[in-house]
């Protein structure tokens, strides 16, 4: 008893009320079991492009082995700088506003760490990737919870951001293209929401590291719209768009006085992101926009070919217009999303993650992420239809 | 089918002409019909011009076979300038690939197969070698093929994924 209650009070109050990650109890199950088709996969499955990984290795050879700047690579910030400009009309400066971070994970924990002082709330809007809200606990501040639906394509609205903002709040969080839904908003949809966020002043995080995955148009960042630039803290990184998930290579661009608040933190926790996937990611930036290319159309391809899919075995599932993840509606079959996804792995061997993982609103859904091959998913929607068939027929 | 989906249906049969029109139909996001239509047209233009499979003959047993790369040096015919002799080695039925080369030391780049160095052999002495145009010849064996239209034959690419990640 007394041995128990020393072994709690040594982890943090903090830290002892974070719940584990919904994710980590099905990547335990569905890991134990053999000639399971996995629709769990939160990366692409493509391999790094040789071009990339092969910059790496020349980088080595080169004797690239050292510590960089605190915030990356000079070289490699002016690259960005260029990229984001040419490609999504945002502009910020390679020297004073751009940070090299280890993942676009490092970048939210340093960005949320920057501006949150004890109580301060923190808009988030969900469904959303399992990260934000425990960061934002780490960081002390409050999680409020915003919402979005099917019947809304998952965008937000801004009466939904009006009625959740109090004195206390202080920034807004979201992932556009979104990860589980694979929702985007235009910029005509990011407009609407302007005047709330100026009329309570408040700073925008955008996580934006699905941004090259959109079908159909390009991804609009909040942060190229009139007067935006200044209050928002863009994230983003190579993981995605340039399957590179392993290397934890991201970034993060904000007004100087921000970016100098958040380069105190990562010089003292990180002093800076490895020098190797640095130089994989400038080569990346420079010659790897036709590998980029061939992914995405690839994962195009892919996501009509499961949308319809879902249609055909009767689970609702509106078009997800970015990222790799369909986020069919379950409802039909009259199970929760956990029991379905349980179920689903135990008796057709087919792994997806319960919606609510991701937050409250996403209960009733499933996020399938498309990023394997076509084979796998063929198979996995013919087991999926059976055991919708079954669970519907009772 | 406007150009660009033109295309995409192409790059989807290059990588695997066995896709069915239903499928294919279902990866572009257009109807069955706009696919059958598109590729009977493409077929037609001689866009399309035959479905054949990739084999790696090398892991086939009892099959013997040499691949050859040739230099063929020639003199141009008038009027028809390499066209003629190009015309009259394609039509061996061993000659895998006859390329117009520019910037090397010779003209055409032959490719042969056959099941001995010696049929090989034979075949640029006493056929290529003999032609009229033909001024010299010079023959590499290939030993061993790493990757062909494209296709590694050993891919080390595997997925390493985890099962679920968030």
């Amino acid at each position: 008893m007394s041995q128990h209650t020393v072994l709690r009070n040594r982890l943090s109050q903090t830290v002892a009320s974070l719940k584990p990650s919904g994710i980590r109890r099905f990547f335990d199950l569905a890991a134990s079991m053999e000639g399971v088709i996995s629709l769990g996969v939160g990366e692409p499955d493509f391999v790094t492009p040789w071009r990339v990984r092969e910059a790496c290795i020349s980088s080595l050879e080169r004797g690239y082995t050292a510590y960089t700047s605190n915030a990356g690579l000079l070289e490699l910030r002016k690259e960005i700088h260029k990229y984001l400009e040419e490609r999504f009309f945002v502009s910020y400066h390679p020297e004073t506003e751009m940070l090299i971070t280890v993942g676009a994970s490092e970048a939210i924990d340093i960005a949320l760490r920057a501006i949150i002082d004890p109580g301060d709330e923190v808009l988030v809007v969900e469904p959303c990737y399992v990260s934000y809200e425990p960061v934002i606990r780490l960081a002390g501040g409050e999680p409020v919870f915003l919402r979005t639906n099917a019947e809304q394509q998952f965008k937000l609205t801004p009466e939904e951001l009006e009625a959740h903002i109090s004195p206390r709040t202080k920034a807004i969080i979201f992932c556009y293209p979104n990860n589980p839904t694979g929702s985007t908003m235009t910029a005509e949809e990011w407009s609407k929401l302007l005047p709330v966020i100026e009329k309570h002043d408040l700073l925008v995080i955008s996580d934006e590291i699905y941004a090259e995955l959109t079908y159909g148009r390009m991804h609009d960042s909040i942060a190229a719209l009139p007067g935006m630039k200044d209050r928002t803290i863009l994230i983003s990184g190579f993981s995605k768009a340039f399957a590179m998930t392993g290397w934890r290579l991201g970034y993060v661009c904000a007004s100087p006085d921000l970016l100098a608040g958040m380069l105190k933190i990562h010089q003292y926790t990180m002093l800076c992101a490895p020098v190797m996937a640095q130089m994989a990611a400038l080569e990346a930036l420079r010659h790897g926009q036709a590998d980029m290319e061939r992914m995405v159309e690839s994962y195009r391809q892919r996501r009509n070919f499961v949308v319809q899919g879902f249609q055909d075995i009767g689970l609702a599932c509106h078009e997800p217009e970015g990222a790799f993840y369909a986020f069919p509606s379950i409802r039909s079959t009259g199970l929760e999303a956990a029991e379905f996804a349980e179920r689903l792995l135990m008796e057709e061997k087919v792994a997806v993650v319960p919606g609510d993982v991701f937050g409250d609103c996403g209960k009733g859904h499933i996020r399938c992420s498309y990023a394997t091959s076509l084979e796998q998913l063929q198979k996995a929607l013919e087991r999926m239809g059976r055991f919708v068939q079954k669970v519907s027929a009772k | 089918m406007d150009r660009q989906k033109q295309r995409e249906l192409l790059r989807l049969l290059e990588e695997d002409s066995r896709r069915s029109a239903e499928q294919i139909a279902r990866l572009m996001g257009v109807s069955q019909a706009e696919v059958e239509e598109a590729i009977a047209a493409l077929e037609n233009e001689k866009v399309i011009v035959k479905y054949p499979a990739l084999i790696n003959w090398e892991l086939v047993e009892d099959h013997p076979y040499v691949t050859a790369m040739i230099d063929v040096k020639v003199t141009p015919k008038r009027d028809v300038g390499f066209d003629e002799v190009a015309d009259r080695i394609c039509r061996f039925p061993e000659v895998q690939a006859v390329y117009l080369m520019s910037g090397a030391s010779y003209d055409l780049s032959v490719v042969l197969e056959g099941k001995t160095m010696r049929e090989v052999a034979a075949f640029v002495s006493q056929k290529l070698a003999t032609m009229d145009s033909v001024v010299s010849t010079a023959t590499h064996f290939i030993l061993k093929r790493y990757k062909h239209d494209g296709i590694q034959f050993e891919d080390r690419d595997e997925d390493r994924r985890m099962v679920v990640t968030p």
